[in-house]
């Protein structure tokens, strides 16, 4: 399966920032953000040493459950348990259904599901991807996690770009008239958003399936993103 | 002069040897005997999908009726393989489409399985009748419908734990009126997005040879009457959601409906269930061999009801809702008891949500002298209770244990459980599967290759001290056919040491171990029939020294040289050069 070439190409970056500091005018969320996160999707050659960190050291299972561990973003939360990638033996179709089983049982709203299995896909790569959104408790650990998962495809045409900020809708328009690849999702209710507009558990209880597309393809989901950054001011 | 058989009659003679192993057996006695078993097989198990090809399946076999195919490595469920790493059936339904016009029965087992495939299948075989998805993937509703509305004879259609994409509901109309043929219907993976109620029913209600039938999530216990009123001769039934508000007509209509159920043996689906609806099946309890309670979040209290009306139960699938007093209670009604699941309801939670200890493990072993086969999730386990479980159970074949947290000790005397999974081995002689946890060195793996001589699958996690625990197994194990180890410390020299065992063996897994790419390269220029893939999603294997270890590693034999449809994140060592 010929899926083009791994080397010669630049390594893109992609940010999307979230609004900052609440105002008058935001909608009220279960979580107040007060701090800007950034999701960056590296897609960097596998060849020669540029892209790859001489220092990275090959993981074995035990040095990933320590990258796994998870830090709060709300100090009033402990942190959550490491998890380790197949660990226990569950099928995720078990996983996913005690999920919603126990959700519905429980009276407690807010405990969330225990795993939340998302079909990844990316234009232009030949098969689909799953990632379990509990696994990371930030877009930043998500976006390393998908950064790896498609960096061994080819992206075709990309240049480099800076950084691009949702808080200014130029800027943002500049984005999406780009070839850059921008990550979106459906949520529950069917509608296909950007991701990084909602705070990260808002994130995973609505998301039900991943999609990296085209800068220029996502450009019909602006409309709803910009009439977020004008809410925000 | 050699004195034989005419052909036919040695033919005649065979159709009656109809299990695999003795038909390989049979077509080793001599050249004649080959060829004439060759054109008599009807029936062909290929366990891994890529130990050969369908050219070489096609030219050996020519008359199949009926195949299996098992693609993906077991760790695959539990996400440990990649998405795209293999396991595509379209091949061979193409190869087959042209050689097998006469092809009845397709079984597969962690494949991937396209649309296309399906329409492939629903246009090829006219007398197709059995399809059986075991954990496969690819395909969505589209794919049904086409088999549905081609396959005129179709009798069994069965996704179980398959993965589908539910595109709509109205597949089902697909089967033309004139279906009668069914006999087994799974579609209990089907989302919960609605599934034609309707059809359903009269699909039901027009197949008087019906015996098993596993409804989805979609179907809700209002319409469980009117199936089972359809179908009073089932055997197997799988529910949909089991719950509505409690009124009392609604229960007593069910009720009857059950009751008119004279051949229920199996029962599972359960998903959402109101207790209050329970008692609706006691008049099928005291027949009920198989009960599949293991999406049921319902309390210890409610199952010990359930289970304490079945008292013929032999195969009990639950959630460690039941606890050990569930268990001890299981114990005492339910003396035929050959198989026990228990599922963690919890199973990432730091948290002890439930009370199922070890005790309840030993004591389902001491009540139930039957036991054979066990897969327990808990949190605790001890030598002593162990040692227990495999005095008390010696014809136990299947022992899968899982404590949740990894290295877990003994938690009287804080030592590793090699003693108690060495009892396991020692007592059961006949054990053919063994899951392994807890805290465990190489002691517990030269126990292993000690007794375990039946033995033909091990699971190993986060367990061993050194390349010794992995000798022990692959020079002590003679009935190994399988073998799958993540996170420990095995490397090279055990791999290396016990190369030519590995043709032995269906596969080996590794990942997260120690062994290098120096002794993958190696073992595939050595072992010209072993594939020896390394998988690696974050960048090529030669992009580092070659005494790195590789991430994960399936080495399997096969017949038909390394493949081609190998995603870039796969590197297969041939011969000492990387392939892609």
């Amino acid at each position: 399966m010929e899926v083009g070439l791994k080397m010669g190409f630049e390594e893109t970056e992609l940010r999307l920032g979230l609004p900052g500091g609440g105002d008058g005018g935001e909608v009220v969320r279960k979580r107040g953000f007060s701090e800007t996160v950034d999701l960056k999707l590296k897609l960097s050659s596998k060849q020669g040493s540029s892209g790859i960190d001489p220092n990275e050291e090959k993981m074995t299972g035990l040095t990933k459950e320590k990258n796994l561990l998870l830090s709060a973003t709300d100090p009033a939360k402990p942190p959550a348990k490491a998890q380790v990638v197949g660990w226990p033996p569950v099928r995720s179709f078990r996983k996913n259904i005690l999920a919603t089983a126990t959700q519905k049982s429980s009276s407690d709203e807010s405990g969330g599901e225990k795993a939340a299995f998302v079909k990844v896909s990316m234009d232009g790569a030949p098969y689909l991807r799953k990632v379990d959104l509990r696994m990371y408790t930030s877009y930043h650990q998500l976006s390393d996690a998908l950064a790896k998962m498609f960096s061994s495809f080819t992206i075709g045409n990309c240049g480099s770009q800076g950084v691009k900020d949702f808080m200014n809708e130029s800027k943002l328009m500049d984005l999406l008239n780009s070839s850059d690849y921008v990550p979106t999702y459906e949520d529950k209710d069917g509608d296909w958003m950007l991701v990084g507009d909602v705070p990260w558990e808002m994130f995973v209880e609505s998301c039900k399936r991943l999609r990296i597309m085209k800068g220029t393809e996502a450009i019909g989901l602006a409309p709803k993103a910009v009439e977020k950054c004008k809410k925000r001011g | 002069m050699t004195y034989s058989f005419p052909d036919e009659v040695l033919e005649h003679v065979f159709s009656f040897i109809q299990s695999v192993k003795d038909r390989n057996a049979v077509s080793t006695v001599c050249k004649s005997w080959f060829e004439i078993e060759r054109w008599c097989r009807r029936k062909v198990f290929i366990g891994n999908c890529y130990a050969v090809s369908p050219r070489m399946v096609i030219k050996r076999f020519p008359e199949v009726r009926s195949i299996e195919l098992k693609g993906k490595p077991h760790f695959a469920d539990f996400n440990l393989v990649p998405d795209g790493w293999g396991g595509y059936v379209l091949p061979w339904i193409v190869e087959m489409a042209g050689a097998y016009p006469g092809l009845e029965e397709i079984r597969l087992k962690r494949m991937v399985v396209t649309d296309e495939s399906l329409e492939l299948i629903a246009k090829s075989f006219k007398n197709f009748k059995v399809l059986v998805l075991f954990s496969c993937e690819g395909f969505s509703t589209d794919g049904l419908a086409a088999i549905a509305s081609g396959c005129k004879n179709l009798r069994e259609l069965d996704l179980r734990e398959s993965e589908v994409d539910d595109l709509s509901g109205h597949w089902l109309t697909h089967f033309p009126e004139t279906c009668t043929s069914l006999v087994s219907l799974n579609i209990s993976c089907l989302g919960s997005d609605e599934v034609s109620l309707s059809a359903l029913e009269r699909l039901v209600g027009r197949c008087p040879n019906l015996t098993s039938l596993r409804v989805n999530r979609a179907v809700t216990l209002d319409r469980i009457a009117n199936i089972l009123r359809c179908a009073p001769q089932l055997i197997d039934f799988g529910t949909g959601n089991y719950t509505a508000e409690l009124r009392p007509d609604v229960l007593s209509n069910l009720a009857g409906a059950f009751s008119s159920c004279k051949e229920l043996k199996s029962l599972s689906g359960f998903w959402d269930v109101v207790p209050a609806y329970l008692p609706a099946l006691y008049s099928v309890c005291s027949r009920l061999t198989s009960l599949n309670l293991s999406y049921a979040t319902i309390q210890s209290a409610e199952i010990i009801k359930l289970v304490s009306h079945c008292p013929s139960l032999q195969r009990l699938l639950v959630l460690d809702y039941i606890e050990d007093s569930g268990l001890e209670a299981l114990a005492s009604s339910c003396k035929d008891l050959q198989e026990l699941r228990v599922f963690p309801s919890d199973p990432f939670g730091a948290e002890l949500n439930v009370s199922l200890t070890e005790q309840g493990l030993v004591a389902v072993s001491l009540g139930c002298p039957k036991l054979q086969s066990v897969l327990y999730f808990c949190r605790r386990m001890t030598n002593a209770a162990l040692v227990t479980t495999a005095q008390n159970c010696p014809n136990m074949t299947r022992f899968r244990l899982c404590i949740i947290e990894p290295k877990t000790a003994d938690y009287l005397t804080l030592e590793p459980l090699d003693v108690g999974f060495g009892a396991i081995v020692e007592h059961c002689k006949d054990l053919r599967r063994l899951s392994l946890s807890g805290l465990l060195t190489d002691r517990v793996f030269e126990y292993i290759g000690t007794y375990a001589k039946k033995l033909e699958m091990l699971s190993v996690a986060f367990a061993g001290d050194s390349d010794l625990g992995l000798h022990h197994v692959l020079s002590g194990c003679e009935g190994l056919r399988k073998l799958e180890i993540r996170d420990c410390p095995f490397g090279d020299k055990a791999l290396l040491a016990n190369a030519a065992k590995l043709e032995t063996m269906r596969s080996l897994w590794m990942s997260s171990c120690t062994v290098s790419f120096g002794a993958c390269k190696l073992l595939g220029e050595k072992m010209p029939r072993l594939n020896v893939e390394v998988i690696d999603e974050t960048e090529p294997p030669d992009a580092r020294p070659e005494s790195c270890p590789v991430d994960k590693l399936y080495v399997y034999r096969s017949v038909s040289g390394p493949r081609f449809d190998m995603p870039p994140f796969v590197w297969t060592m041939d011969e000492g050069k990387i392939l892609h």
